[in-house]
């Protein structure tokens, strides 16, 4: 049967594509790609405040750090939301919750989603950050773990580092991303906007998301904050 | 059980029942102008928006062409990733191959991620009858499951509720899909989208299969896109064992380089968002991340048909943003419901008609079912020029000609007279209410003049005079068509 309505759907297509001449190649009809690879010229401080205005206009929370700093920070944020088991990815580095007083849940095959519906938080690292859109992208990373563990917890701290996660636009960001990888793009909490089309937080997805940009420790520019950013436009 | 909408009436009928709620309209007027303002904000963002839509309109049009070859490559790929691919010529096959895969897992409820194909196919009614429940996931879709409704809007298919409604509908039947509505509950968004999440937790966490469509699939990797807000999506694409996705043929793109376009335009089109909460991103299957086992179903169910048409062929680049809905004076007046199939608005003005050929009076009467005034071509992310293709439709269903319904080139007749006087009328009536929109009707109809038929009944020229503006009736439009509506009704 399956190979019976292949057969017909493939026939179907290639009658109603007569008037595509035989010799033409995909390659012949034109796409015109004279689009921009980056909406401006950025530092790459520059970029990393586009990236926390962006996420906080989508009510993301962006915290500033150096990487010293990072242990503390982490431990202060899953203390003000008053943690207790917090979900780890295998490959995060263990001194980053070391002095955190909470129970780690380890990332493993056999972590089911009704154990996660029972941990209040989460800490991941990322693929990257995109600065325009406001984005962080997972790939299951050995510092991010399986799909699941950033979904089903209700808080989520995704951590970027700023000296070589962060790229500007959607174009740049597919350029470095592996296919084969299962993806998942974070821009905010989980929203919907199906009532009278107005965004509204919070539905399925973490409805908290903490966003550390973790620099490298060395002195910044006058931008470096520690702990929460301004508050962006649009709040 | 589900609603469906066979046997609905022509659009005429259908939108002279929904533009006399008052409430349908209110509630569909303050939902589209405010995204409409937001979207217009969004695209102002991006320098390079006309470039960017000439690319997608570029690269959807390349892979049209050569579609035969973009589908092996794509279904090579899914099944080299761990993936099994299925082939739908039409809406039963679909549903027959869901509902069996649904049956092998042993397992009588599935959880589904909206989907405008399985809408499309009523893929709901056909799991029903099969004995499975099918548990919609998606906050505006659940909207319309628990009212027993139908959609009337591509991306908030319950934009014709307000806040109340919902509240109500919330309070009266969540219990008997589950979990009740927390008692006290308010009408603000916030406390309904928590109720949502409480009611369809257990179900997420519950569920061995899920069923989703998917709104890009690339070729060139075997990858499905996903493209979100509420992570809905995201449960049901992650915690399944079993993970069925139901996609048009039309939904592809060569390379994983062309996600880049699409990417940009669809969100802000969409929601006006820079990006939406959520997309993911999958490549067959992954070990211990995800479903174990993943059944793409690729759908025809008309698509070939309209591949088929050269000028209405566009139709396919359409990447269902609905922000042609938005700015649509005449889907603000109608509602989503009265264009009878889950494509309202001007999309499913042109759409609807090819997908399923111009079978009934519904279909005949869709390509009339607008003003002519442009605005949907000037927001379509992909450039797709409805208008163009309405007075193509429209001279179809006057003249008659040549189309392909299932695969097969056949010559439509003429339709009835009355009938498509009927449908012009309407079409003309919505014309002389807004003198803005008759004005740009007429530069249409100068560029497409080569398309319009020659020689149509009494008023029908207010939409197919190519040279000068008619002279506007002695009689109001509106008193006349009131006076001989009863002659022909
Ligand atoms: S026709 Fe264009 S504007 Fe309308 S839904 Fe499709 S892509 Fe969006």
């Amino acid at each position: 049967m399956r190979g019976t309505s292949r057969d017909r759907i493939l026939a179907r297509v290639r009658r109603a594509l007569a008037d595509v001449p035989a010799h033409e190649r995909p390659q012949d009809h034109p796409v015109p790609r004279d689009y921009l690879r980056t909406h401006g010229a950025r530092t790459p401080a520059e970029s990393a405040d586009l990236l926390a205005e962006n996420l906080a206009d989508y009510r993301a929370v962006v915290h500033r750090v150096a990487a010293t700093g990072l242990p503390a920070l982490l431990t202060e944020l899953l203390g003000r939301r008053g943690a207790r088991r917090v979900a780890v990815p295998a490959g995060l580095p263990a001194e980053w919750l070391a002095q955190a007083p909470v129970e780690q849940v380890p990332d493993s095959a056999g972590l089911t989603a009704r154990e996660l519906d029972a941990v209040d938080s989460v800490v991941t690292g990322c693929a990257l950050a995109i600065a325009e859109t406001g984005t962080v992208v997972l790939d299951a990373g050995p510092d991010q773990g399986r799909r699941l563990i950033t979904l089903v917890p209700d808080h989520h701290v995704c951590v970027v580092r700023t000296a070589d996660q962060i790229v500007d636009s959607v174009p740049q960001a597919l350029g470095r991303l592996d296919p084969a990888r299962p993806l998942t793009w974070i821009s905010g909490p989980s929203a919907t906007s199906d009532i009278e089309l107005d965004r509204v937080e919070g539905v399925h997805g973490p409805r908290a998301l903490d966003v550390i940009l973790v620099h490298d420790g060395r002195p910044r520019d006058e931008q470096a904050v520690t702990g929460d950013s301004a508050p962006a436009r649009g709040l | 059980m589900s609603r469906t909408y066979l046997g609905m009436p022509a659009f005429p009928e259908a939108a002279a029942v929904s533009t006399g709620d008052a409430t349908l309209r209110a509630n569909l007027r303050r939902a589209t102008h405010t995204i409409r303002a937001k979207r217009a904000a969004a695209v102002a963002e991006l320098d390079d928006w006309d470039q960017l839509r000439a690319a997608g309109a570029a690269v959807k049009d390349r892979t049209l062409r050569h579609l035969d070859r973009y589908l092996l490559q794509l279904e090579e790929n899914v099944t080299r990733a761990g993936g099994t691919v299925h082939w739908a010529a039409d809406a039963d096959e679909a549903n027959r191959i869901v509902t069996d895969l649904v049956r092998a897992t042993g397992e009588t409820e599935v959880v589904k991620v909206k989907s405008m194909a399985t809408q499309e196919t009523g893929l709901n009614a056909a799991l029903e009858q099969a004995g499975i429940r099918p548990y919609e996931t998606d906050l505006a879709e659940l909207i319309v499951q628990l009212g027993d409704d139908l959609p009337s809007h591509i991306l908030v298919p319950a934009i014709h509720r307000s806040r109340g409604e919902i509240r109500d509908i919330f309070r009266t039947r969540m219990a008997d899909w589950g979990r009740p509505a927390p008692s006290g509950l308010t009408d603000r968004p916030s406390d309904l989208a928590e109720a949502a999440r409480l009611h369809l937790r257990e179900k997420f966490l519950r569920a061995k299969v899920a069923v989703s469509g998917a709104n890009f699939m690339v070729a060139e990797t075997g990858t499905l896109v996903v493209v979100e807000s509420e992570g809905n999506g995201r449960m049901c694409l992650t915690l399944p064992e079993t993970l069925i996705s139901v996609v048009g043929i039309e939904k592809t793109v060569p390379t994983w380089q062309d996600l880049e376009i699409y990417l940009q335009l669809l969100p802000r089109s969409a929601t006006a968002e820079r990006m939406n909460p959520y997309t993911s991103m999958w490549t067959g299957t992954t070990d211990d991340d995800g479903p174990r086992s993943f059944h793409l179903v690729l759908l025809d169910n008309g698509r070939t048909d309209a591949l088929a048409d050269r000028t209405g062929r566009q139709v396919l680049r359409c990447i269902r943003c609905s922000a042609c809905l938005n700015v649509c004076p005449v889907y603000e007046r109608a509602g989503g419901h009265a264009y009878g199939s889950p494509y309202p608005g001007p999309i499913g003005a042109v759409l609807t008609p090819q997908l399923r050929g111009l079978a009934s009076p519904l279909e005949e009467s869709l390509p009339f079912a607008s003003s002519l005034c442009g605005a949907c071509y000037d927001v379509c992310p992909v450039a797709i020029d409805i208008p163009e293709i309405l007075v193509h439709l429209r001279e179809r269903v006057v003249q008659g000609g040549e189309v392909t319904t299932r695969g097969i080139r056949t010559v439509v007749k003429p339709a009835k007279k009355h009938l498509a006087e009927r449908a012009m009328m309407h079409a003309a009536g919505w014309t002389l209410d807004h003198p803005r929109a008759l004005r740009r009707a007429q530069r249409l109809a100068a560029r497409t003049r080569r398309l319009h038929p020659r020689r149509l009944p009494g008023p029908g020229r207010a939409w197919s005079d190519t040279r000068e503006l008619p002279p506007l009736p002695t009689e109001p439009f509106r008193d006349w068509w009131a006076r001989t509506r009863g002659g022909t009704a």
